[in-house]
């Protein structure tokens, strides 16, 4: 287990060295750099910048340096925990993100724990009552909640609120606590603004996991070993949650790791919509803008939160489920 | 939704006289068995139906993609009308509006006008287009004579018919799907098919590139490549573009599923006996191999297609997919995107029922088909 452990997180080095170079080509692809944008914006409000201003500019940021030198410096900056400047901020990528990271969290953990909340109870009562009224019903709910992209759920959300409260669902805060200090004020500020993120973002996840909670234990009721501890007496209840619950939950668990660059992306289109402010519209304005150091340093992030997040839910599925075994070239 | 065993449909067709079911071959019980999941057929209907809307749009849009009444911006829904002063009409007409400035706020709202009366009538010469590209022609399924409107699903900005840009946009935004996962299929059969054959060090690199790829997050990934596509491409390359970069994240996961299915199933005797009899490798793969595991793959590429549908909506909601001229479901949604235009012209919203129903009609297809192929399922 241990051994596992350390050959994964070895194996990590060389894969991250391997998707920083991707990220940073991803990152350069679009043709021209942060300049040209910046200069074509400035030339919409009528200011012109020379040749010989640009080229400076361009030197200042090392942006006329070849690809290769470029991705050297910000791989080495990255190793001693510096990830470049924003040249649209023009303030350090860590400042930036570092700020925005804890609503970003806020909001990712209460929707995972209200999604789980709901899935688990719900999966395994329209499990154990197959084919019943309510089965059917979260069945039909779970369908459309899969079919509605987040984003189309925010803007019905945004409307009714809109139409019916007259108030907008945007934004995390009130506009008197948007730039106070933390008080318990506006901490009660944020739980009355919280739910309509949490909802729009959580029904999707929440919809797919009742389906697969009610597959999973569906299949793990069929089997002989549970109809045997019936025959011996076990509770039926007791019997549950003890073996078919636990193998069941597998798949939660193996979805566990994408909670984690989940914080980062913060569910990226749903932030947009309703002006959340999370890293998920940090992200996209950087790739627009060709940002480059903070969209780069992003994408890492979450690459890295990717690879430590699968990790994290390998070893909780072994500790779940001892049957499960990792060897060499196996899976 | 609980499926007959195979030997129930064998019994059924024993008792009905038939001795097919002994020698159908495997598609043909996947299509009996698929034929009784009730709720997958109906959902292949409605597919069939929105892909024929697609196909003929041009002839079934009242309107064409970019025929502009100024004068009727914003305009909301009209209804159809059965019932009017005169009585009970057999055939649907709709009333004439008239555009109105608010006294106070100056903004423009619409009254029906009860004078005026549109039947809706079949057939009716309306702006010209090109059907297919190939010939010019002006007649529409229905429509409304010259002097009346008929937008049933309101009007955007520049007093566009919804109705026929929904139309419209369904050709792109049903086939960025289809195209983006025959991509995918391209790759990741090629890709797992070599991975699996060959084995050895291709087959370890090929694997650790399948997981580099997909350690990135894919939403991030589908917006920084999306980015990435030069805002100077014409509109057909863009779309090109994003079908590639939606495909890019689906073919990793089939390259895996044929990979371990071949490692598997070239373990099996009818494999080995074809090696036996002299079969060529090449013939092994395409001729046993593929064919057992081809089921599985449609399944999987079933269930991709709404992914990608919702994939182009969100990116060209965000700005990053489609931009107009193209219009797709994404394209007009980026109109709703605030709030002033929710609250004041919901009807923007509708492209998103049309996504809904799309994507629910494939999942429930994807269902069935799933059940149909799987021979062990219940």
């Amino acid at each position: 287990m241990l051994i596992l452990i350390i050959k994964r997180l070895l194996w990590m080095i060389p894969t991250m060295v391997i998707i920083s170079f991707i990220s940073f080509s991803i990152i350069q692809l679009p043709p021209g750099d942060y300049l040209t944008s910046y200069i074509a914006a400035l030339g919409e409000t009528g200011e012109t910048v020379d040749e010989a201003q640009a080229a400076a500019l361009r030197a200042r940021y090392n942006l006329d340096q070849p690809f290769m030198v470029q991705y050297w410096r910000w791989l080495k900056g990255m190793v001693r925990g510096d990830l470049g400047m924003s040249f649209e901020w023009n303030r350090p990528v860590t400042e930036l993100i570092g700020e925005r990271i804890l609503l970003t969290s806020i909001i990712s953990i209460v929707t995972l724990l209200v999604t789980w909340a709901l899935a688990i109870p719900v999966g395994i009562y329209s499990a154990v009552k197959q084919y019943s009224l309510p089965d059917y019903c979260f069945t039909f709910l779970g369908f459309i909640g899969l079919a509605t992209p987040n984003f189309l759920l925010a803007l019905v959300f945004m409307y009714i609120g809109y139409s019916v409260f007259g108030v907008s669902a945007g934004g995390l805060f009130s506009p008197e606590y948007q730039n106070a200090a933390w008080s318990f004020g506006k901490f009660l500020d944020l739980l009355g603004h919280l739910w309509i993120p949490v909802i729009v973002i959580g029904t999707s996840g929440t919809a797919g996991l009742i389906r697969v909670m009610r597959g999973n234990l569906l299949d793990e009721l069929r089997k002989q070993y549970v109809m045997t501890a019936r025959a011996k007496g076990v509770r039926y209840w007791v019997l549950l949650m003890r073996y078919p619950v636990r193998v069941a939950l597998n798949p939660l668990v193996s979805t566990v790791g994408w909670v984690l660059p989940g914080i980062v992306s913060g569910a990226t289109i749903t932030s947009v919509v309703l002006g959340l402010p999370t890293t998920g519209p940090l992200l996209l304005r950087a790739l627009m803008n060709q940002d480059m150091y903070l969209a780069g340093s992003m994408v890492m992030m979450l690459s890295l939160l990717t690879l430590v997040g699968t990790l994290i839910s390998d070893i909780l599925l072994l500790w779940l489920d001892p049957r499960i075994r990792y060897e060499e070239g196996e899976h | 939704m609980a499926m007959p065993r195979r030997e129930e449909v064998v019994e059924q067709d024993v008792l009905t006289g038939e001795t097919e079911a002994y020698a159908a071959s495997q598609w043909q019980l996947m299509w009996w068995k698929f034929r009784k999941h009730h709720l997958a057929m109906a959902a292949g209907m409605v597919i069939v139906a929105l892909y024929v809307v697609a196909v003929f749009c041009e002839f079934l849009a009242p309107y064409t993609l970019n025929h502009r009444q100024v004068a009727y911006a914003f305009a909301p829904p009209q209804r159809l009308q059965f019932v009017s002063d005169e009585g009970v009409h057999f055939w649907p007409f709709v009333y004439g509006i008239k555009g109105v400035r608010h006294p106070e706020t100056l903004r423009k709202f619409y009254i029906e006008d009860r004078e005026q009366r549109y039947a809706v009538r079949l057939l009716v010469r309306g702006a010209p287009y090109r059907f297919w590209g190939l010939f010019e022609t002006d007649i529409h399924l229905f429509g409304v004579d010259d002097g009346g409107t008929l937008f049933l699903l309101g009007t955007d900005h520049l007093g566009r018919d919804l109705l026929s840009r929904i139309i419209y946009g369904s050709r792109i935004s049903l086939t960025i799907g289809l195209v983006g996962v025959t991509l995918s299929f391209v790759f990741g059969l090629v890709i797992g098919v070599v991975s699996g054959y060959y084995g050895g060090w291709i087959d370890n690199l090929i694997q650790r590139g399948i997981e580099i790829l997909r350690s990135f997050p894919s939403i991030p990934l589908w917006m920084a490549l999306a980015a990435a596509l030069p805002s100077s491409w014409s509109p057909l390359q863009i779309y090109m573009g994003i079908t590639v970069v939606l495909s890019f994240i689906g073919w990793t996961g089939l390259a895996r599923q044929v990979r371990g299915k071949i490692l598997s199933l070239r373990e099996e005797d009818f494999a080995t006996a074809a090696l036996l009899a002299g079969a060529s490798r090449w013939r092994i793969m395409t001729r046993h191999l593929l064919p057992s595991f081809m089921s599985h793959i449609i399944v999987s590429l079933t269930l991709a297609v709404p992914g990608m549908i919702l994939g182009e909506t969100s990116l060209s909601f965000l700005g990053l997919g489609l931009r107009p001229p193209v219009t797709s479901w994404g394209v007009l949604l980026k109109e709703a995107q605030n709030v002033q235009a929710v609250a004041f012209q919901p009807w923007l919203l509708t492209p998103v029922i049309f996504v809904i129903i799309t994507v629910l009609a494939f999942n429930f297809i994807g269902d069935g088909l799933r059940d149909a192929a799987d021979p062990y399922s219940r």
